[in-house]
């Protein structure tokens, strides 16, 4: 008796869209050991998992504001890993669209909110996209791998804003690592009474309907699609290869930037040392597990927030330490790889 | 006039401080060697960090939390050898996920297990270093060579071990051959899967023992962030010393005296930020990295998963 | 022949893959020191045939017996050590380690440490004793096709092997260095070895054979001794029908230069010379033929002739415009169309719809600003789709799916939509089986009746005979001589080939 592999002729495409499905359910199941071992019943804490994410409408909002930057993070891996531009970075690119959003935001308090919000974004964006302007040129013109750039610039950044925040923009006022108080033109304003559901979270949604367009009806889509399917088939037709792998990686890292701009001006109102919990590594994560599909990435950054967001809420119910959001969201990638093979592969048990 | 002692401080503390990434840097250049880029190292040292600490505190033998770390490695290595190898999952993708899993559990685990008491952090008493007899008399070097942890003593042995292996013995021909041409090793008749778990595996042991240093040598606590990124500092540190053992020495202690550098900068008290000197290592290895990148040669093979005809 | 006198018996074959039946109840057997051909077509089951006696493939079903014992291999492990040794048509060589390293990968020892001294006595022996000139220090990235091919005959004879199995050995030789390779057969033969020896050259096979079995589409057609048969009958059993060995081609009107080539040289990618001082010109209506053995340079010059390689001098001139190290953009946009060696490598997508390889050349026709029109595109797509005969259900699907003849047939039919002046063909019927060979030949003529201009770069030297109007032998990155091809005799291009003769407007 033994095992046989076989490859599939065409991917299977009912469990192309169970894959991502299953794959969360059995994470969620391997997740319940963890919780149990730290004495506490899984059915318990996933119930208070759920009722803390979408039990009620203070919570669904709450959901939605970790939705925003996870979503743009999740976005703007995509676009990159589209055309394989491997951008580990995005947590770095979002400290430093935080970054550059803040030095206009802190000091445009005689700008009105009607040019202000789009002048930070734009910086935001620019400053984002800066962070990843580098190790794509580095790349294209020098061959260094991405994966190991992008990574190391996640902590040269980080450090950089630490520097800076503990330092000379530290905030006057409370002398904790944050810059000043934005000026309140530059706060987005909230859309529900009551909640801090904000103006960002819409503005990440609109940045996904740009994401579905790009990928499914533009010229520069298509490129990106032939890239990352085949760069040299894509040079020898004719793609300017170097000039869309930069784009690509620009606006990815611009996407990022948004969402550390979309931290500070609507959710902390400062620039600070710790505006991202990992946002940009969850990113990865999103956008494998949405197969780099707008759609995917949509529903995928949806789950991770209820993930996020329920963790927290089980952990103030339970105890369960909060450092399980994390665990589970690494358990379900990996169960989606496990899910990925199933879709390309047939496995038999054979006779011998 | 720098001060004879500080050098000596600087310099024990170079050797000291390379000693987690000689054991990660070496692990990975064995995965690599067999093909396969493990990002999941970051994690694994996090890992290994965790549970030797919560092993070596609870049992009180910091031995035992070594050999239970190297253990833990050893287990994250075979699935990551799974993932990679056997589903043949993009190995990136394996990689972090792995790390993110591991970086959430490793502090989880260690939540779970210690009930905190009051405020104090536990701690266990890390290793003391062991000097050896007569040779850690003589001045300055004795101090910097011979007065280390018996852990940076194995690494340094490991060191021209590892390059014995890989350049010297039949095993090691037919790892480099899996990871520079996958297809011609199998029709050798090599088995290219057992070959890879294998190496993942010894990737795995060492940056987790790596990790154990961190928490039962150098600090004597667990804390999350313990590892500061080293895992991807080793990633780098692997293209930087050419996947070749003896750089790797030279590559991890060039930046354990940075690390060294920066922390005796910040006792001096000089106005720059520290996160700057922090920032250092990194943006030194991007550099070499630049440096390195004309002349490097990967195994041909790295970040192709490999398919059985059958 | 008595039965105790195989050293081989393979019996009622099976072997699958996904959607073919590559062997079907095969049955094979191979007599001691005998040299068998197993003659077929490119995807007649040969190679696959060979794999699994070496132990590469687990068949189905059916039994292989060797020196009169069953054996189950689980690996070529097994294969080699029942003394099996096989040289693949792909060499199975680690470039970045030398000669000895390479022979003795795998070898099953006791020491934990390589003995490379002795070893490189041994090669060292072998070598000698067998003709085999090899500098054992030398890496493999810098031997030659030739003597990559020695270190893999060395291979199996360091492994004491007794039966050889060559796949398409002479597919990367020089006719001189086949001669050599012939030899040192015939010279193993005489030391009791048997050998295998898979082929699709008819000329080969009647020379060097003793036995020779004919495989057709995974089929056993027939087994016969070379000396009751002929060239005329094996082609038949090979083919399956009586074979044409030339195709009519119309004399047609020959038009003004399209493509014009002068002094060109360029490096390779290990930087050595790969062109040197190449010139000629393709005319409109008009197949200009290069023919070389593989390695002389056919890859550089097409690369260069399609943007993606620079050139190190001369100049390039397509329909007047001067294309000297232009992007492979602007020769797209010249009107130039590519039929890559490497179909899967840089012809296709293969994870990507065939919409979407389709179009890769015109989808900026499609486009309305940023925006693409993928409703036209769809149309266009479908309609070269079946106007070039390309066997797919639904375009949607991943270009993977298309068996190998479509999906040379998808490159055709992107490639001659676009109406190109000039089309460069690198090895355009290479893998494929003989109905699809046969409509690719006859669409490259359709497009030399049409006044456009094609240069056929091809190691298939029948193809070159039969489709082009003049042939250019290139030998070293140099053309040795560009000759008609009505008038051409056989030996003068063998020699040109081989790099002993310059002829013509050189």
């Amino acid at each position: 008796m033994e095992l046989v592999v076989e490859k599939r002729l065409l991917p299977s495409r009912r469990l192309s869209i169970a894959a991502p499905v299953l794959s969360t359910l059995a994470a969620l199941l391997i997740s319940a050991v963890p919780i149990y071992l730290g004495g506490v019943n899984p059915l318990y804490g996933y119930t208070q998992l759920l009722r803390g994410a979408v039990g009620n409408k203070l919570a669904l909002t709450e959901t939605f504001v970790i939705f925003a930057p996870l979503l743009l993070c999740g976005i703007a891996v995509a676009l990159a890993f589209t055309c394989k531009f491997w951008n580990i970075g995005a947590e770095g690119q979002l400290y430093c669209g935080g970054l550059i959003g803040s030095l206009f935001a802190v000091y445009a308090t005689s700008v009105p909110s009607i040019i202000a919000i789009p002048v930070m974004m734009i910086l935001g964006f620019l400053g984002g996209a800066a962070w990843a302007a580098w190790p794509a040129i580095l790349k294209v013109k020098l061959k260094v791998d991405e994966v190991v750039t992008t990574l190391l610039g996640n902590w040269v950044m980080t450090y950089a804003v630490a520097a800076i925040l503990f330092g000379p923009w530290k905030n006057p006022v409370t002398g904790w690592p944050e810059s000043p108080v934005i000026s309140d033109t530059t706060n987005y304003p909230i859309l529900i009474e009551g909640s801090r559901f904000h103006l960002g979270i819409i503005i990440a949604m609109l940045v996904a309907l740009a994401f579905y367009v790009i990928i499914r009806k533009t010229k520069w889509g298509f490129e990106l699609l032939g890239i990352g399917g085949n760069q040299t088939a894509s040079y020898a037709a004719g793609i300017n290869v170097s000039r869309q792998i930069i784009l690509a990686a620009i606006v990815s890292g611009g996407i990022a930037g948004l969402a550390g701009i979309g931290q500070v001006a609507g959710i902390e109102f400062h620039m600070k040392t710790d505006l991202s919990p990992g946002f940009g590594y969850t990113g990865v994560v999103i956008a494998m597990v949405g197969a780099l599909s707008p759609i995917g990435v949509v529903l995928a950054s949806f789950l991770m927030a209820v993930i996020v967001q329920g963790t927290q809420a089980m952990h103030r119910a339970t105890g369960v330490p909060w450092a399980l959001a994390e665990t589970i969201q690494g358990i379900i990638l990996l169960c989606l790889l496990v899910g990925l093979f199933f879709t390309k592969y047939r496995v038999k048990l054979r006779m011998r | 006039m720098l001060d004879v002692i500080l050098i000596t401080g600087v310099l024990s503390a170079t050797m000291r401080l390379a000693t987690p990434l000689v054991y990660g840097t070496i692990g990975e250049t064995f995965s690599e060697r067999a093909g396969v880029l493990n990002l999941g190292i970051e994690g694994m040292m996090l890992m290994g960090a965790s549970t030797g600490f919560l092993v070596g505190y609870t049992s009180g033998n910091l031995w035992l939390g070594v050999f239970a770390a190297a253990m833990i490695g050893v287990l994250l290595g075979l699935i990551m050898a799974f993932l990679t190898v056997s589903i043949g999952a993009q190995q990136h993708v394996a990689g972090l996920g792995l790390t993110i899993a591991c970086s959430g559990f490793s502090f989880y685990l260690y939540r779970v297990t210690i009930e905190n008491v009051g405020g104090v952090q536990p701690h266990v008493e890390p290793f003391a270093t062991i000097p050896i007899p007569y040779l850690s008399q003589i001045p300055i070097i004795g101090e910097v060579l011979f007065d280390q942890h018996a852990l940076a003593y194995l690494g340094l042995i490991l060191v021209p071990l590892s390059a014995f292996i890989l350049f010297r013995t039949r095993f090691g021909l037919a790892l480099r051959a899996v990871g520079e041409n996958p297809s011609a090793a199998a029709t050798a008749g090599i088995d290219v899967f057992k070959m890879r778990y294998l190496c993942l595996c010894i990737a795995g042991a060492l940056s987790a023992i790596g990790g154990a240093w961190l928490s039962l040598a150098q600090s004597g606590m667990f804390l999350p962030g313990l590892t500061q990124g080293r895992g991807w500092v080793c990633i780098a540190l692997v293209v930087f010393a050419n996947w070749s053992p003896f750089r790797v020495l030279g590559g991890a202690i060039l930046f354990g005296g940075i690390d060294a550098v920066q922390l005796s900068l910040q006792s001096v008290g000089w106005q720059i930020p520290y996160q700057l000197f922090l920032m250092l290592p990194y943006v030194l290895t991007i550099a070499a990295l630049i440096a390195v990148s004309r002349r490097a040669r990967a195994p041909a093979a790295l970040l192709s998963a490999y398919k059985r005809e059958d | 022949m008595a039965n105790d006198d195989f050293v081989v018996e393979m019996r009622d074959i099976v072997k699958t893959f996904p959607g073919v039946t590559a062997n079907d109840h095969i049955n094979f057997q191979l007599h001691r020191g005998e040299i068998h051909s197993l003659l077929g077509e490119n995807g007649a089951g040969k190679t696959t045939l060979m794999n699994v006696l070496y132990g590469m493939y687990r068949p189905e079903s059916g039994e292989i017996r060797v020196n009169g014992k069953r054996v189950l291999f689980d690996s070529p492990q097994d294969a080699i050590a029942m003394r099996i040794g096989m040289i693949h048509q792909h060499f199975m060589l680690v470039p970045a380690m030398n000669v000895t390293e390479n022979v003795i990968l795998g070898l099953r020892s006791n020491r934990v440490v390589v003995d490379e001294a002795s070893a490189e006595k041994r090669i060292g022996d072998l070598a000698s004793s067998y003709g085999l000139k090899v500098e054992p220090h030398s890496f493999i990235w810098q031997l030659s096709v030739g003597e990559q091919q020695r270190v893999e005959i060395l291979k199996a004879v360091y492994r004491e092997a007794h039966i050889l199995i060559l796949d398409e050995p002479t597919a990367v030789l020089t006719p001189n260095e086949s001669k050599d390779l012939f030899r040192i057969l015939r010279k193993m033969k005489d030391e009791g070895k048997s050998i295998v020896y898979i082929s699709h050259k008819l000329e080969e096979v009647m020379e060097i054979s003793d036995t020779i079995t004919v495989l057709r589409n995974g089929k056993l057609v027939a087994n016969v001794l070379k000396k009751d048969t002929s060239k005329v009958e094996l082609a038949k059993m090979m083919v399956g029908r009586e074979v044409v060995f030339t195709l009519s081609k119309p004399p047609t009107k020959i038009g003004q230069p399209v493509l014009q080539v002068s002094n060109l040289s360029a490096l390779n990618d290990r930087k050595m010379p790969a062109l040197r001082n190449v010139s000629f010109d393709v005319k409109g209506g008009e197949i200009l033929g290069i023919a070389g053995v593989s390695g002389n340079g056919q890859r550089e010059l097409a690369d260069v002739l399609t943007g993606r390689r620079k050139v190190t001098g001369g100049r390039i001139n397509v329909c007047g415009t001067d294309v000297t190290d232009v992007t492979p953009r602007e020769i797209v946009d010249l009107n130039v169309g590519f039929i890559p060696e490497d179909r899967v490598g840089v012809g296709l997508i293969m994870g990507l719809p065939i919409l979407n390889n389709a179009i890769i050349k015109k989808y900026r026709d499609f486009s309305k600003g940023p925006l693409l029109d993928y409703r036209v595109a769809s149309d266009y797509a479908k309609h070269i789709v079946s106007e070039y005969g390309v066997k797919t259900p639904n375009i949607a699907y991943p270009t993977r799916t298309l068996s190998g003849g479509n999906l040379q047939k998808l490159i055709l039919a992107r490639e001659l939509a676009r109406d190109p002046t000039l089309l460069v063909a690198s090895q355009p019927t290479r893998g494929l089986d003989v109905g699809a060979t046969e409509e690719i030949r006859a669409k490259l003529l359709d497009e030399r009746a049409r006044g456009r201009g094609v240069l056929l770069i091809s190691e298939d030297l029948d193809e070159i005979l039969s489709l082009s109007d003049r042939i250019a032998v290139i030998f070293q990155g140099e053309i040795m001589g560009i000759i008609d091809a009505e008038s051409a005799k056989l030996e003068d291009i063998g020699l040109m080939m081989a790099g002993s003769k310059r002829m013509g407007e050189s």
